[in-house]
C-alpha cells in the first residue's frame, strides 16, 4: 500500500486557496431533478447505445442468483481522458484515453467471482454472468429486489466534462504560462515539464440490493517540474494541484504562478541542502500533503478487509487508545470538489464522514459492502475501484486530522535539535507488522526553535500503532494537499486526498546519512 | 491465431485511417489479454477473476508534430473515429525536431520465435484445489503462522503486435503463469508477513511449484519474528537478490535517454567512465528463449541486440529509443520500452559466502518507501532484514532506513552472488556493498 504524488507533482494549498475553495463549494444537495439527469446520461451512454433495458440487466442479475449467492452488481464505466505534455518550451505531445467496460460481480460470504467485458452487449453480460457465478453452486433463493434509485444525492461536483471547459489552444496556452512563470522565477532554471490533464468518468451500477445509481465525475490535474542547475550542482522540484471541476480551475488568480514558483523553490532549497541526520529526533510535519504520515501511520490499517481478515496491525485494537488524545482522524468523501471525493462509491452507496480515531481511541474503520456485509456492519461508501475491468475494495477518500490549539511559532519553537518537513514525495506501509515510512522532498533542520538549514531528502521510519501516541502538538490551521495524489492497494491506483494542520512527533526514526 | 489476425486488421486499419487524415507517419500497438487469477484463503476461495481486456494505442505523426490516444474499443469503425480525433489534436502540438518513428532501416528484418507462448493447461477449478494445498502445507509448517493473506494463482495468455508506416508489424504470443503466497506469523502479540512467488512463461519453469512457495513463504516469515531494531551506525550492507535487482533497476532508470536529456541523473555525462569496480559486467540479452523480458523488437519496431551496459565497470552504453537518441546525438541502443533480460556477472558465491565475507553488517531482505532520488543519486528508504555478526544471521531486523548515494554505492559494491533469482527480467545475485548509513535507534 503506497502513496505518492502523481507523475509530477504535489502539494501544499496556501490559505488563500482553500478559503476561494470553499466559496466554491456547492453544498446544495443535488434535487431529483438533477440525480435524473445524471441517471439519464448513464443510461444514453450504456443501455441505449447498446440496445439494453433495465429489463435485461435484472435478467443478468436474476441469472446470477441462480447461483447461491448473497450479492451481485454490475458496473458500467466510461472514462474520456486526455493529457497535454509541455517540455523544452514547446507543446511536445498530447494524448486521448476512451476506455469503456462493465464489471461483473457475484458475491456469497468471503468469496467473489468477477469477469468483466469491453463490449456492452447482452451476450457480452450473459458471458461474464456465466463466469462469475462459477464462484457458487446451483440453486440460488435470493432475489434481486426492484432498482431504487436515490431521491437525493449531494452535489459535491458538477456533472461536466472537464475536457470541454477550455479550447485545446487555451490549454496549449496554460501550459506555456506555466513554462514562461517557471523561468521566470530564477535565472538557474534550466528544464521545465508541465503537464494538464484532465478525465471525464461516467459509471452506473445496478446491484441485486436494488441499487440503481449513476454518477458523472470530472478530475483535472495541472503539475510543473523543473530541474535547477548551479556550478555543476542538479535537483528537481514538482508541483501540482487539480480537483474535481473543469479546467478553469487553473485560470484563477495567481494559481499558475503560485505552482511555478513552488516548484522553483523546492528545487533551489535542496541545491544548498546539507546532509540529513540519521537516527531518532523530533519531527514536525506541515500542514497538507505531509499528511501521507496519517494514510499510511493509520489509513490503509483501518481499511475494512484488513480489519475483518486481521491482518492489520489495528484489527484487536477497537476501544483502544491508539494515538495521543490530541488526534481526531476522519475519512470524509463528501468534501466540494476535492480530489477524492465521490457523491457515490463505485458501489453506489453515498460517501460519508466516517470517524476512525477519536480523541486518540480507535472508533472506525473504513468499509464496503461486501466486509460490511462480513462484519455486520454498514457500509460506509468506500467501495472503490481502480475501473471495471478490477473488484471493488475498501479505499481511502479524504483522510484527515482536525486541528488543534498550537501556533506553528509555538510548535517549531518547542524543540532544540529536530527536523521540519514542508513537504513531502510519497509514503508506504506493511499492514501487517505496522511499519511505514514517508519521503522528504521539502525539509530543514530546527535548532533551537528555529528552522535552519535545509536538509537532503530523506525517508522517515516509524510504526503506526505507536507513531501516532507520540504527536504531541497538533496546529490549529487544517490544510489540504492540492490534489494530486495517487494511491495504491492490490495493484489498484485511485484518487485521494489527504490533510492535517503542523504536527509534532515528539520522536521518529529519520534516514539521513549524519550520524 | 485468430487473436493475432484480429489485431493486425485493426492496426492496419488505424495505419490506413491515418494515413486517410493527412498523417505523414503513424504506428500502433494492440494487445488482447485472456486468463484468470484466483486466490485462496483460510481454506476457501475469495476471489476468481476472468480476465479478457484489450487496447490499442496510436501515435500519429504530421512531419515534427504528434498526438496519440488509447483505447479499449477496437472495432474497425470505432478507429477509424479516434484516429480521426487524434490528428485533429496533432494540429495543437509544437514542431520538435527530434519526433519521429525509428529510422526504416533498423526495423527488425527476422523475428525468430523466443518460445514465450505456452498455454498452461489449468482450469481456475485446478488451480483452486493447488492453491488451498499449497496455504494447507504452508500453514502446516509451524504453529506460528496464524493467518494468511493468501495463495494466488494466475495465468495470463497475451498476444500483442506492434506496427508503423515503415510496413513493419510484428505480432508476439506470449503466456505468463505466477504462483504466490503470502502468510502471516505471530509471536508475542507482534505480526509479521512474508511471501514467496514464482513466474514464468511456461508452467513447468515454476521451478518446485506450489510446494516450493509454500515452504520458502512460511520460512521467510517465521525467520521475520522478534525482529529488533538497529542503533544508528555505519556498516557494510548486503542487498538479498531479490533486493539487489533494485540497484540495477536503478541503474538502467539513470542510464535512460529521458533521464539524460533531462539532465535529471547523477549519471549525466559518464558514457565510458568507470562507475563500477572493474568485475562488474552487466549486459542484456534479449533472445533468451522462453525470457520474461524476451523480444526481438522493440516497442518502435528496432532490432534489438545482446549489449553491454557496464564493461568491465565503464559504462558502455546509454538506455536509448530513437526519440531520446536524437535528443543526445546518438543512435537508439534498441531499448525503447526498457531492457530485455539484464544479467549481471557474478563471482561464483552464494548467499551464504557472501554473509561470510560481510562478517558484520545488514543483510537486507526487503524495502518500502520511494527514497531514491536520481538526480542526485541520494539513496534513503525503509528496510527489513537480519542483522550479521561472526558472518552469521543473529536475528531479525525492522523499522530502520539505510542511507547513502547510488554513486558511491556502485562504486563501493565488494562482491556479487550468483544467488540469481529466476523469477524476473533482471538477473542478479545478492549485492555486497561496503558501507551505508543505518537509521534506528
Amino acid at each position: 500500500m503506497f502513496l505518492y504524488r502523481s507523475q509530477i507533482a504535489a502539494c501544499k494549498f496556501n490559505n488563500r486557496f482553500l478559503k476561494e475553495l470553499l466559496n466554491l463549494a456547492l453544498l446544495h444537495p443535488i434535487k431529483p431533478k438533477g440525480i435524473a439527469m445524471i441517471l439519464q446520461l448513464a443510461e444514453e451512454t450504456f443501455l441505449k447505445a447498446n440496445d439494453l433495458s433495465m429489463h435485461d440487466l435484472e435478467s443478468v442479475l436474476s441469472s446470477l442468483l441462480r447461483h447461491r449467492l448473497d450479492y451481485a452488481d454490475l458496473f458500467f464505466q466510461r472514462v474520456y481522458s486526455e493529457s497535454w505534455l509541455l517540455e523544452d518550451h514547446i507543446i511536445k505531445s498530447t494524448n486521448l484515453s476512451i476506455e469503456e467496460g462493465v464489471g461483473v460481480r457475484a458475491v456469497m460470504q468471503e468469496k467473489t467471482g468477477f469477469a468483466y467485458s469491453e463490449d456492452i452487449h447482452l451476450s457480452a453480460l450473459r458471458k461474464a454472468a456465466r463466469a462469475a457465478k462459477t464462484i457458487a453452486r446451483r440453486g440460488g433463493s435470493a432475489k434481486t429486489t426492484p432498482s431504487v434509485s436515490m431521491s437525493a444525492m449531494p452535489r459535491l461536483y458538477e456533472p461536466l466534462n472537464p475536457l470541454m471547459t477550455l479550447s485545446e489552444q487555451e490549454k496549449v496556452e496554460l501550459l506555456h504560462r506555466v513554462d514562461a512563470a517557471a523561468r521566470a522565477q530564477d535565472p538557474r532554471v534550466t528544464q521545465v515539464i508541465a503537464n494538464l490533464s484532465g478525465m471525464y468518468e461516467i459509471v452506473l451500477v445496478r446491484a441485486s440490493d436494488g441499487v440503481y445509481a449513476a454518477d458523472v465525475r470530472p478530475l483535472v490535474r495541472l503539475n510543473v517540474s523543473v530541474v535547477v542547475e548551479d556550478k555543476g550542482a542538479r535537483e528537481k522540484g514538482y508541483f501540482g494541484g487539480g480537483q474535481r471541476s473543469g479546467y478553469e480551475f487553473f485560470l484563477q488568480n495567481h494559481l499558475v504562478t503560485d505552482y511555478a514558483k513552488a516548484a522553483v523553490d523546492e528545487a533551489l532549497i535542496n541545491l544548498s541542502a546539507v546532509d540529513a541526520p540519521a537516527g531518532l529526533k523530533p519531527v514536525v510535519l506541515g500542514a497538507g500533503w505531509p499528511a501521507v504520515l496519517l494514510h499510511e501511520a493509520v489509513g490503509h490499517g483501518l481499511e475494512g478487509d484488513f480489519i475483518r481478515k486481521k491482518t492489520s496491525a489495528f484489527a484487536d485494537k477497537f476501544g483502544q487508545r491508539v494515538a495521543s488524545s490530541v488526534c481526531t482522524i476522519v475519512d470524509d468523501g463528501t468534501l466540494s470538489l476535492r480530489r477524492g471525493s465521490l457523491s457515490i462509491d463505485d458501489e453506489g452507496t453515498p460517501t460519508q464522514k466516517t470517524v476512525l480515531i477519536e480523541n486518540g481511541i480507535l472508533t472506525g474503520c473504513m468499509l464496503d459492502k461486501q466486509n460490511a456485509q462480513l462484519m455486520k456492519q454498514a457500509s460506509t461508501g468506500n467501495g472503490r475501484r481502480e475501473s471495471y475491468a478490477h473488484l471493488p475494495i475498501p479505499r481511502m477518500t479524504n483522510t484527515y486530522l482536525l486541528p488543534g490549539d498550537y501556533s506553528a511559532e509555538e510548535i517549531i519553537g518547542s524543540i532544540q535539535d529536530g527536523i521540519y518537513i514542508e513537504n513531502m514525495a510519497g509514503g508506504q506501509v506493511d499492514i501487517t507488522s505496522g511499519k511505514f515510512v514517508f519521503s522528504t522532498s521539502k525539509a530543514y533542520l530546527i535548532e533551537h526553535g528555529k528552522i535552519t538549514a535545509p536538509i537532503k531528502d530523506a525517508t522517515l521510519i516509524g510504526n503506526g500503532p505507536e507513531a501516532l501516541m507520540k504527536i504531541s502538538m497538533v496546529g490549529n490551521q487544517l490544510e489540504f494537499d492540492a490534489g494530486v495524489g495517487i494511491c495504491g492497494k492490490d495493484g489498484q491506483s485511485v484518487p485521494v486526498g489527504v490533510g492535517q494542520p503542523m504536527i509534532k512527533i515528539d520522536e521518529m526514526t529519520v534516514g539521513g546519512t549524519r550520524s | 491465431m485468430k487473436e493475432l489476425v484480429q489485431l493486425e486488421r485493426s492496426i492496419k486499419k488505424a495505419l490506413a485511417a491515418a494515413k486517410k487524415f493527412g498523417a505523414t507517419s503513424a504506428d500502433v500497438a494492440s494487445a488482447i489479454e485472456d486468463g484468470f487469477n484466483v486466490i485462496v484463503r483460510e481454506g476457501e476461495v475469495e476471489t476468481l477473476e476472468y480476465h479478457r481486456g484489450r487496447s490499442l494505442g496510436i501515435t500519429v505523426y504530421f512531419g515534427q508534430r504528434l498526438a496519440s490516444a488509447t483505447t479499449t474499443d477496437i472495432q474497425p469503425e470505432k478507429i477509424e473515429a479516434i484516429v480521426r480525433s487524434v490528428c485533429e489534436r496533432a494540429k495543437f502540438t509544437e514542431e520538435d525536431p527530434c519526433a519521429g518513428l525509428a529510422e526504416p532501416e533498423l526495423m527488425a528484418r527476422e523475428l525468430p520465435d523466443l518460445d514465450l507462448y505456452h498455454p498452461w493447461e489449468i482450469t481456475p477449478e485446478m488451480a483452486v484445489q493447488e492453491a488451498i494445498a499449497c496455504e494447507k502445507r504452508a500453514k502446516q509448517c509451524d504453529q506460528r503462522i496464524v493467518n494468511s493473506e493468501g495463495v494466488s494463482v494466475t495465468s495470463v495468455r497475451q498476444f500483442s503486435v506492434y506496427g508503423n508506416t515503415h510496413g513493419f508489424i510484428g505480432a508476439v504470443p506470449s503466456t505468463l503463469h505466477s504462483i504466490s503466497c503470502s502468510l502471516i506469523a505471530e509471536q508475542k502479540g507482534q505480526m509479521e508477513r512474508d511471501y514467496s512467488y514464482a513466474v514464468a512463461r511456461d508452467s513447468a519453469g515454476l521451478i518446485g511449484g506450489f510446494d516450493y512457495i509454500a515452504d520458502q513463504a512460511a520460512e521467510r516469515t517465521i525467520q521475520r519474528l522478534g525482529s529488533r531494531k538497529l542503533s544508528t551506525q555505519k556498516v557494510p550492507v548486503l542487498f538479498a537478490s531479490e533486493v539487489a535487482r533494485g540497484l540495477w533497476y536503478h541503474l538502467l532508470s539513470a542510464i535512460s535517454g529521458e533521464q539524460l536529456y533531462r539532465h535529471s541523473t547523477f549519471l549525466l555525462d559518464h558514457l565510458e567512465k568507470p562507475i563500477f569496480p572493474s568485475f562488474v559486467q552487466v549486459y542484456e540479452d534479449p533472445y533468451l528463449p522462453k525470457g520474461l523480458g524476451s523480444a526481438a523488437f522493440d516497442h518502435e519496431g528496432v532490432a534489438t541486440r545482446k549489449q553491454h551496459f557496464i564493461e568491465g565497470g565503464v559504462l558502455r552504453h546509454y538506455l536509448l529509443n530513437s526519440y531520446t537518441a536524437r535528443k543526445l546525438g546518438m543512435q537508439t541502443t534498441a531499448n525503447a520500452g526498457g531492457a530485455h533480460n539484464l544479467f549481471v556477472s557474478h563471482q561464483g558465491v552464494d548467499l551464504r559466502d557472501l554473509i561470510k565475507k560481510m562478517g558484520k553488517g545488514l543483510l537486507v531482505t526487503e524495502l518500502i518507501g520511494q527514497g531514491v532520488k536520481l538526480v542526485t543519486g541520494d539513496y534513503s528508504r525503509g528496510a527489513v532484514g537480519f542483522w550479521v555478526e561472526d558472518g552469521e544471521i543473529q536475528f531479525p531486523v525492522s523499522e530502520i532506513t539505510i542511507a547513502g548515494n547510488l554513486k558511491d554505492m556502485f562504486a563501493h559494491i565488494v562482491a556479487i552472488g550468483k544467488d540469481r533469482d529466476p523469477y524476473d527480467a533482471i538477473q542478479t545475485g545478492s549485492v555486497l556493498i561496503e558501507e551505508m548509513m543505518i537509521a534506528g535507534m
